[in-house]
């Protein structure tokens, strides 16, 4: 299928998840919605970096929690929108990404985790010291009712679904490209790669850059969605570890596997949540990763095709 | 329109260990030369140095290339590629989950080169039969011997005027090695190319190499103007025969 008419499809799909959303008589059904969506958002940039490259990047939360904190400094400073406050977030973690990449692209394998790991700590470290954003007493964000007529956690709702389609049609424009291509020859055989004439540093900042964008616009409206952010939620181990098993269980080799992940995980975690309990949630990822490894190491999507 | 090669003075090495001492060498238009030497004696290291993989601590390489000059020290891999100059690594290197059409599509990355890829995949199954028969499969499932072949036809998807060899006999039995190089030969001369082979299989390197040089210890032990003058060397006499 075509770029275009993959787009209008996801578009499709966008308006049928909101419109059912909408038919759920329960306001809950878009709070649990948006932190799906969130995830399959996440899920798809963690993959762009950690499938399509192999390099595998522990530090998915501090670029999320790089563009909740954006929104909470630009929220003290000024009153752009929050669509506008998003693109800030991204280009925020998008920055730090090519900054990470740039310092760290040149270990390899678990060298290069362990980097991510540590980086994660050191902007927690600042973010939790810098008193105008709260410091570690954390800050609070107080949402409007609605916008345009419309309830407000449906807004972040349906911004989130729209980050959503942007991340997949992304996702799936490089996969056809030939920097997929070449992504794909980084992972297989770095070395070759670059006998070919692959220009590898390169095509790793721009899967830096582009992952940490996205991770860094997923976590913007999150100050909204929670009117309360500290540090410790922000930078919540279970970020880095939901984005790392969701593209797991799903499959890394195309971006169907992180949305397949991060749906049923999401929705899985979600259900629990309500319904046994809160602590049970990361219990589940676990259990269904040592599963996974074991029975489908290709994940889910590795049942079917090559 | 070929291109050649000169290298003088290069020094090289990896943290306080110095590999490469005050190497010389040319590589002529159309010439096959081979760099012959046993395990260890920076044969590989050198192979690096052109590619930009490793940075010299002293010395110029310089490539000519139709007949323009370029100064390769300092340059990425990636553009020292976009030159026109390709490499073989050592050990093959495939993507060994990719197919052998997707391998060979991968060798031509560079922009210059995807003007002629219909062209140069044509060349490539002419002289590799084999590979048109298995464009399918996955490049890691073939034998050591048609993986080798693959290795040589992704070189050359890169439309190179010079072309490095690193090692093509490693792991591969005696009958595969002639067979190899015969197909290095046949690669050559159908596409006008300039090489230089790294090679410990001294016989069967001399058998399509113009000249050569033989390396010690990372320093040039002595320059072969023919391949006569090689064979007559009681240097490498001693060398591969212990005598």
């Amino acid at each position: 299928m075509r770029g275009p008419g993959f787009v209008a499809l996801l578009l499709l799909a966008a308006a049928l998840v909101f419109g059912a959303a909408r038919l759920v008589d329960n306001p809950y059904a878009f709070f649990a919605g948006y932190v799906v969506l969130q995830y399959v958002v996440l899920a798809t940039a963690w993959n762009i970096l950690g499938g399509y490259t192999g390099y595998v990047n522990f530090g998915t939360a501090a670029f999320f929690a790089l563009g909740a904190y954006t929104t909470v400094a630009l929220h003290k400073l000024t009153s752009l929108p929050l669509p506008a406050m998003m693109l800030a977030g991204g280009i925020v973690s998008g920055a730090v990404g090519i900054g990470t990449g740039y310092l760290t692209l040149r270990l390899r394998g678990t060298y290069f985790s362990i980097a991510t790991l540590a980086m994660a700590v050191v902007v927690q470290t600042l973010i939790t010291n810098w008193s105008f954003v709260g410091g570690s007493r954390g800050a609070y964000v107080v949402r409007p009712a609605e916008v345009m007529g419309l309830d407000y956690v449906q807004y972040l709702f349906l911004l989130m679904l729209a980050l959503a389609v942007i991340a997949i049609a992304t996702a799936r424009t490089i996969e056809r490209a030939r920097i997929g291509t070449g992504f794909a020859a980084i992972r297989d055989d770095e070395v070759a790669a670059e006998a070919n004439g692959v220009p590898t540093l390169r095509l790793k900042l721009i899967a830096t850059a582009l992952s940490g964008g996205l991770m860094g616009m997923a976590g913007a409206p999150l100050p909204y969605y929670v009117t309360y952010l500290d540090p410790a939620s922000g930078f919540s181990l279970s970020y880095a570890v939901n984005t790392i098993a969701m593209p797991l269980i799903g499959g890394t080799s195309s971006w169907v596997g992180p949305v397949i992940g991060a749906v049923l995980l999401g929705t899985l975690q979600q259900v629990a949540s309500v319904t046994i309990s809160s602590a049970l949630s990361l219990l589940i990822v676990g259990l269904l990763l040592v599963g996974f490894v074991i029975a489908a190491p290709r994940g889910i999507i590795g049942w079917f095709g090559k | 329109m070929a291109a050649s090669l000169e290298i003088s003075g290069l020094e090289a090495g990896y943290g306080a260990v110095r590999v490469l001492h005050r190497i010389s060498l040319r590589v002529g238009e159309g010439e096959t030369v081979a760099l012959l030497g046993t395990n260890g004696n920076g044969k590989s290291t050198l192979m690096k140095c052109i590619m930009g993989m490793l940075r010299p601590t002293a010395g110029t390489i310089t490539a000519e290339i139709d007949g323009t000059r370029h100064a390769l020290a300092g340059l990425s891999t990636e553009a020292i590629v976009d030159l026109g100059i390709a490499f073989v690594p050592e050990g093959r290197r495939l993507f060994p989950r990719l197919t052998v059409t997707e391998n060979l599509l991968m060798g031509a990355f560079r922009p210059a080169a995807r003007a002629e890829m219909r062209r140069n995949l044509a060349f490539c199954f002419e002289v590799f039969p084999r590979l048109a028969e298995r464009r399918r499969q996955l490049a890691g499932s073939m034998s050591g011997g048609e993986q080798q072949m693959l290795a040589l036809a992704r070189a050359l998807m890169s439309a190179p005027r010079l072309l490095l060899i690193d090692e093509p006999s490693v792991g591969l039995a005696p009958l595969l090695v002639s067979r190899t190089i015969d197909k290095i030969q046949e690669m050559k001369t159908g596409y006008g190319l300039s090489v230089l082979m790294a090679e410990q299989n001294f016989t069967q390197a001399i058998r399509i190499a113009d000249r050569g040089y033989v390396i010690v210890h990372g320093e040039i032990a002595f320059a072969g103007d023919s391949a006569a003058a090689l064979n007559d060397n009681a240097l490498i006499r001693s060398f591969y025969l212990g005598a």
